[in-house]
């Protein structure tokens, strides 16, 4: 699908919010063929609910702003349109989808796409041996890509087989949630050089991250920090190296009654959450977010 | 309309005959049911005008195949009965007897279920006209199953099909009832023992995909003895109203039973499910597994009980319901229960009712998968596991398909997709 073309996903402005609270107040970014971008932010900071708004996730609502991929409203599109547009979207928490294998889905998305209203056999077939090939890229055995969706996986596993997924529909924009959790770092390494590889050949990615480790691999054009549900900094590579320094202490309001800087979750490290607020006193919290998860 | 006098005009021995007349004296004090007792609780049965329907055997043809098709060509025995009267069996593998009223069936009916366990089967036992034992000789292993078909097409008929498996000791067989139907009104209300011996392995599946018009009221009753295992498929597919109440007695140190339903409700139809895994002597198992759905304006009851007796220690009970709702004016109620007086048990109960899980779908949209597609996708998912645990293979694969009928019709509008 990547072709030589250029693609462009362009969020602009883009406010959301989720059970009444304002999560996105306005983001910009543009992510084309070829390109990396890593968006980057402490927990509650609105990153995976960004990575959830542009898929289409149910429970949000979008209360501004806008996202077109090629000048197509995304927004106004089921997230099935926008996957069959090219987008895709690499969950931070693959959901299980017991009695349905990847191939019987993804054969009913290449399908689609080819313009068949149903897979043929030998569609389905195809898939299979397109999810086998790409299982083995990664590391992942064939009998465990063509179990159910994600059941009785491991957390690296699921990760494992969403690059897996990702390979054979070939997107034009992939939305990486947080690939990185879960896996050990062989495994890392194996999805990373997977969708590198792909980058090469046109794919744009939008990773979402807490660690930087993960860009060592995917080696970002940009890095942006989000912070209170805004971009509140862009720049190159560079920029990861100074989050892995300072953590992003920087970009965080002083707290009002304490009087000192709140530094969550250090970069790369779990000890560094000196004076995190909990959760519950985070007026950002992102709801949809698996506490555990982003605390790494 | 059923009534005590009925009895008399029935073939059977003297001692049987006997037990007929004790047990309408039963059913006549009983009286009929009301949904005010728990056990009938969420039915429509004060809606039942039994005297709508005549009792009668009148017999007839064969019923159709359904989803039995191919099933019978291998089968180690084959019976039909049709409307109240036995009308073919033919049995073709060692190891298994079938029997019948007045020929070798009296003395056994009535051995796992002397009484009851409801009205309608004390009326069964006063009144079933076409009984069928099949016994399975002890250590015979039979590797076809034993298939009986029981059709119903006579419009108002009212009978009493009563099927027994005796299971010998250490034997090994399937036994698969199917319950078919014309599209006219009948009151059938079958009554299944299964006996099943120490070191026995029975399997036994009932196929029930009746007309939209026909009430069924049926009961399964079963023993299970020492180290023995019973393996029980349901598969509800039709009639108005159809009722199926299992239970399964562990009464054997060692013994394990399982039982899987699958229901898929349509139109106006109630579906009901009441079950007792019932555990009387220690170390014994019992996984329950029912999984439907419901589209339309249909319902579906499941209740469940599990009681662990005081001497049963070391029981091991499982009991899930999960229910899809696929259209917003189906609805769907599951009451699981436990009653347990030993302290020295593992149970768990779980149910669900709901529709289509909006994550699961999200995920496959996130591929690209179409709506409608994404749900029957995960619809079609959902009856995988229960499926798989059906103690026939073949109609495993016979009651998918069918499945993915329903499914293709309920969000495509066609046959097959």
């Amino acid at each position: 699908m990547n072709g030589n073309s250029t693609h462009t996903l362009r969020i602009e402005g883009l406010c959301a919010s989720a059970g009444g609270q304002d999560i996105l107040q306005g983001v910009n970014l543009e992510v084309s063929s070829g390109r990396v971008h890593a968006v980057m932010g402490p927990n509650g900071s609105g990153k995976s609910t960004l990575a959830h708004v542009v898929m289409g996730r149910p429970g949000y609502e979008v209360t501004g702003g806008s996202v077109t991929l090629d000048g197509v409203d995304v927004l106004s599109l089921a997230p099935w349109e926008r996957a069959q547009a090219g987008l895709f979207l690499a969950m931070q928490h693959p959901t299980e989808v017991p009695g349905v294998s990847a191939a019987q889905a993804l054969a009913e998305a290449l399908a689609l796409r080819a313009g068949d209203d149903i897979p043929s056999v030998e569609q389905l077939e195809r898939t299979r041996g397109l999810l086998e090939a790409e299982a083995a890229a990664v590391g992942l055995t064939a009998e465990l890509v063509a179990r159910p969706l994600n059941v009785d996986m491991s957390g690296g596993e699921k990760k494992r087989n969403e690059t897996v997924q990702l390979a054979v529909l070939q997107p034009r924009i992939a939305i990486l949630d947080e690939i990185d959790s879960g896996l050990d770092i062989d495994a890392l390494r194996a999805c990373a050089n997977r969708i590198e590889a792909l980058t090469e050949a046109g794919l744009g990615v939008l990773a979402i991250t807490h660690f930087t480790r993960v860009l060592e691999y995917l080696r970002p054009d940009e890095v942006h920090v989000i912070v209170d549900g805004r971009i509140v900094d862009s720049g190159g590579p560079e920029l990861a190296d100074a989050l892995e320094e300072d953590g992003y202490a920087p970009y965080l309001p002083e707290e009002p009654d304490v009087g000192v800087a709140v530094s969550i979750g250090g970069i790369g490290s779990s000890l560094a959450a000196e004076a995190g607020p909990s959760p519950a006193e985070d007026p950002f919290a992102d709801p949809w977010a698996d506490p555990l998860d982003e605390l790494g | 309309m059923f009534t005590p006098d009925l009895v008399d005009a029935l073939d059977g021995s003297d001692a049987l005959t006997k037990r007929r007349h004790a047990a309408a004296d039963r059913a006549v004090a009983t009286g009929m049911p009301s949904f005010t007792e728990e056990v009938w609780r969420y039915t429509p049965i004060d809606d039942l005008d039994a005297g709508l329907y005549a009792f009668g055997a009148p017999g007839g043809a064969a019923g159709p195949p359904g989803l039995m098709a191919g099933v019978d060509g291998d089968a180690a025995a084959v019976v039909h009965i049709t409307n109240g009267a036995v009308v073919d069996v033919s049995v073709q593998a060692d190891g298994v007897r079938v029997s019948t009223l007045g020929a070798g069936a009296d003395d056994l009916i009535g051995t796992v279920a002397p009484e009851g366990p409801d009205v309608f089967g004390d009326w069964n036992l006063a009144l079933t006209s076409a009984p069928v034992v099949v016994s399975i000789d002890p250590k015979a292993v039979l590797a076809a199953p034993i298939v009986v078909h029981v059709h119903t097409d006579v419009e108002g008929l009212t009978w009493f099909p009563r099927l027994v498996v005796m299971a010998g000791r250490t034997s090994q067989a399937t036994v698969i009832e199917h319950h078919t139907g014309g599209e006219s009104p009948a009151l059938i209300c079958p009554l299944t023992e299964l006996s099943v011996a120490d070191g026995a392995h029975l399997g036994h599946v009932t196929v029930q995909e009746l007309g939209g018009a026909a009430w069924q009221i049926a009961n399964l009753c079963s023993d299970v003895g020492r180290d023995a295992n019973l393996r029980i498929g349901h598969v509800a597919m039709g009639g108005a109203y159809a009722r199926a109440r299992i239970g399964t007695d562990m009464t054997g140190r060692g013994g394990h039973s399982e039982i899987d339903a699958v229901y898929f409700g349509r139109d106006n139809s109630t579906l009901d499910f009441r079950t007792f895994q019932t555990h009387v002597a220690p170390h014994t198992t019992s996984d329950l597994l029912f999984k439907g759905a419901v589209d339309d304006h249909a319902r579906a009851v499941y209740t469940g009980l599990i009681r662990i007796e005081a001497d049963a220690s070391q029981v091991v009970a499982n009991q899930t319901n999960r229910n899809l709702k696929l259209s917003p004016n189906a609805w769907a109620e599951s009451v699981p229960n436990l009653e347990i007086e030993n302290n020295d048990v593992q149970c768990s109960h779980a149910s669900s009712i709901g529709p289509v899980d909006a994550d699961q779908r999200f995920y496959l949209e996130s591929r690209g998968v179409p709506t409608d597609v994404a749900e029957a996708l995960v619809v079609r998912g959902f009856f995988d596991e229960v499926l798989d645990a059906l103690p026939s293979e073949q109609i495993s694969a016979s009651v998918r398909q069918r499945i993915d009928e329903l499914v293709s019709d309920a969000y495509f509008a066609v046959a097959v997709r």
